[in-house]
């Protein structure tokens, strides 16, 4: 590649492959244009890398200077010792090289040694971006722009969906939009089939926008291949949104499991968890109901001494199990089974929306999302080992999407609820996760460290940015950058799915030109038709 | 300016580094940092001017104040003919440079100038030629003078700019060119620099 269509930004002067490399800015290059989380190419000897700013630095030659700096009128002064005597440096890590035989047919690889003394550093080039992360194409959907880059960046989503993902930011920062935008990528390269538990209302029919009108919401877009399931019949029809199905849900679907999960949010005692089990075994699957009829029975006593309860665990159960009664959308029993409905959509290849409406409680959230979860996690999992055992190709891949991820998937609970294990045991069974969550460091350093490809927007504390790096080399330069995002459209993607971490501005939405172009497929290259063809 | 009109001295003591020049006429000296050079058959010996000075003939003598009744300095002169034929202008030249086959090289000749060479002064074509290079800094930097070689170096740029169709642009990479130089010596190099006013 002609390596004089870039610009050039300096020389490397020393480093280390665990350290990162140094390079020196030319004296042409203003400190000031370079920003961290830039990608630049470095031209060594034989071969070609790839890597990423992750910090910027003032140094001089003479620290005489620091003591009598030029004056206010010395501007020849400083101009001459700007770039000479005072010169910028800064720090690259690398992470791809390309150049030596085998990485020639294998495109970029994993880096294993460092460029040499002087090797001239560029600015990468839009062709370096696409022979990177690819072009778009019916595999790679465009996700944004490298900062300051024209180029498109894209994410090559079949492999995306191999692995459970999160995204992560601060309240505020864009992480609906990204979430909705990588929604539609999946939709759009039919790379799987999304469940999505959407707490807020913003991903089936509207999104909110801060200071803007409302976005359109999956639904809206593919009207055909989407649709909308709600908990809140009354909220979705002032809101004009047309579902597909209401879900409500019976006592007799409700396992002790479930309730486990919601023992902080219930303020239940660990007896009382116990006592859920017992309840189960004795009264069968119509336990709550029967459990609460217990109460105004005057054979209680006898029962809880059979079942070995105490009568304060009891009734710290009660209180809970009402809780969870008084939710609107749960009754005795119901006739259609919202998981069979939902199994149903999914499996003709519809992307489901579960809308909260008003029920924005955690509780509902939490019992709602883990009881359906847990059912579609266990049927998809025997339609796999179906599949397998009978030689059919295995079901779509299913991509549940959670918010406030951290409450399913803190340590406390990380181990026993159905998220915990999604997240670890992968694609085994064709179904993962995107998390969605605002505190990573909430989530436990397990699960966290199993979710493939991270995108994360601004995140300021220490701890969320030390959670989101976990498991990650080069984590300390990667630091850097994600703290010096900016607050809105700005993310950073790694892991899994990319082959370098890059940080992005991710593309419009909102506009009607980005609805039209998020409608359009786009055009397949003919070098993914070879791939494929590979 | 005719070959003759550019013709100034004559050296009256070499070495590879520098010479001594005596001038024809007294207080006919090159300004400091000027650039002179001597022939050498074919090749040329580039230098810089430096030490100027003007004193009695015989080292051991004196001048002696004779203006006390004149009314100018030009009167003092004209009144003793004879002090033309006793005193003598001398400068030092720092060799900066050689040409060989027409081409310039920026660093010491393989021999110095003869004594009894004549001293040209520079056409403003040759220097701008001579230092598109600026590798002459070097030497320029190292010469060791009587005089504190600041001054040397930031009056030789401003000579050779002089002699540049743009010469803010010379000054500023010969200013760069000068902190690579004395990268651990700002004060030095902060000296030079603020005697080099665009």
């Amino acid at each position: 590649m002609n390596q004089k269509d870039s610009t050039k930004l300096g020389v490397v002067v020393s480093g280390s492959l665990s350290q990162g490399i140094l390079a020196r800015l030319d004296s042409n290059t203003s400190v000031e244009d370079i920003t961290v989380g830039h990608l630049v190419t470095i031209q060594g000897n034989t071969r070609r890398f790839f890597g990423m700013i992750n910090d910027i630095s003032l140094e001089t030659s003479d620290p005489g200077i620091l003591l009598t700096p030029p004056e206010a009128g010395e501007e020849f002064l400083a101009s001459v010792l700007r770039g000479t005597t005072t010169y910028g440096t800064m720090q690259i890590v690398p992470y791809l090289t390309l150049g030596s035989d085998e990485s020639l047919i294998e495109g970029p690889q994993p880096v294993k040694s460092i460029p040499s003394h002087f090797s001239p550093v560029y600015l990468a080039s839009e062709t370096d971006i696409e022979l990177v992360f690819g072009k778009e194409g019916s595999k790679n959907f465009f996700i944004g722009n490298p900062l300051d880059m024209e180029v498109k960046l894209c994410l090559d989503l079949p492999e995306f969906v191999t692995r459970s993902n999160g995204v992560f930011g601060k309240s505020g920062t864009g992480k609906t939009f990204l979430t909705r935008m990588l929604l539609i990528g999946i939709l759009q390269t039919d790379a799987a089939v999304n469940l999505v538990f959407d707490m807020h209302s913003e991903y089936g029919w509207m999104g909110t926008r801060e200071k803007a009108s409302p976005v359109k919401g999956l639904k809206q877009l593919f009207a055909s291949r989407v649709s909308v399931f709600t908990l809140d019949e009354k909220s979705s029809q002032e809101r004009r949104v047309s579902t597909d199905f209401v879900v409500h849900l019976g006592y007799d679907e409700i396992e002790p499991a479930d309730i486990e999960l919601l023992r902080q949010t219930l303020n239940l005692t660990d007896q009382a968890v116990s006592a859920t089990y017992q309840m189960r075994q004795r009264f069968g699957q119509k336990w709550i109901e029967k459990a609460l009829a217990l109460e105004s029975d005057g054979e209680t006593e006898d029962v809880l001494k059979s079942l070995n309860i105490h009568e304060a665990t009891f009734q710290n159960l009660i209180r809970g199990l009402n809780v969870i009664c008084r939710l609107p959308f749960t009754s005795p029993h119901v006739e259609t089974r919202a998981v069979d409905k939902v199994l149903e959509y999914l499996q003709s290849g519809k992307h489901v929306v579960l809308e909260f409406g008003r029920y924005r409680d955690i509780t509902a959230y939490i019992l709602v999302a883990n009881l359906l979860t847990r059912r579609i996690y266990s049927r998809y999992r025997e339609n796999t080992e179906k599949a397998m055992a009978e030689n059919r190709p295995r079901p779509k891949p299913l991509v549940i999407t959670i918010e406030e991820a951290h409450k399913f998937l803190n340590p406390a609970v990380a181990g026993q609820t159905i998220f915990g294990t999604i997240a670890r045991e992968m694609r085994k069974y064709n179904t993962t996760l995107l998390v969605i969550d605002q505190r990573p460091s909430g989530i436990d350093e397990e699960v966290m460290s199993q979710l493939g490809t991270k995108i994360t927007c601004l995140l300021d504390s220490e701890k969320d940015i030390d959670s989101v790096l976990a498991g990650m080399s080069g984590k300390s330069g990667l630091k850097s950058v994600i703290a010096k995002l900016s607050a809105k459209q700005q993310a950073l993607v790694f892991g899994h799915a990319v082959p370098m971490p890059v940080a992005f501005r991710p593309r419009d939405y909102g506009s009607a030109e980005s609805y039209e172009q998020f409608g359009k497929m786009p055009a397949v290259s003919d070098s993914q038709d070879l791939e494929d063809l590979w | 300016m005719d070959e003759a009109s550019s013709r100034i001295a004559e050296v009256t003591q070499a070495s590879t580094a520098g010479f001594f020049a005596q001038c024809y006429e007294l207080f006919d000296l090159p300004p400091l940092g000027s650039l002179i050079k001597c022939r050498d058959g074919e090749n040329e010996i580039l230098a810089v001017t430096c030490n100027a000075s003007t004193s009695s003939l015989e080292p051991g003598r004196r001048p002696i104040a004779r203006g006390k009744t004149e009314l100018t300095e030009e009167d003092v002169f004209r009144s003793n003919p004879q002090l033309k034929q006793l005193l003598k202008s001398e400068f030092e030249g720092v060799v900066l440079g050689h040409s060989f086959n027409n081409e310039y090289y920026h660093y010491l000749p393989p021999r110095p100038v003869k004594l009894h060479s004549f001293v040209y002064l520079c056409t403003t074509d040759e220097i701008a030629e001579f230092s598109r290079s600026l590798e002459f800094l070097s030497l320029l930097t190292s010469a060791r003078t009587d005089i504190p070689s600041e001054e040397l170096v930031a009056a030789c740029i401003r000579f050779i700019s002089a002699c540049h169709a743009d010469p803010s642009t010379f000054t500023a990479a010969a200013g760069k060119k000068l902190a690579q130089i004395f990268v651990d010596d700002y004060p030095k190099l902060r000296t030079i620099l603020l005697r080099l006013k665009l």
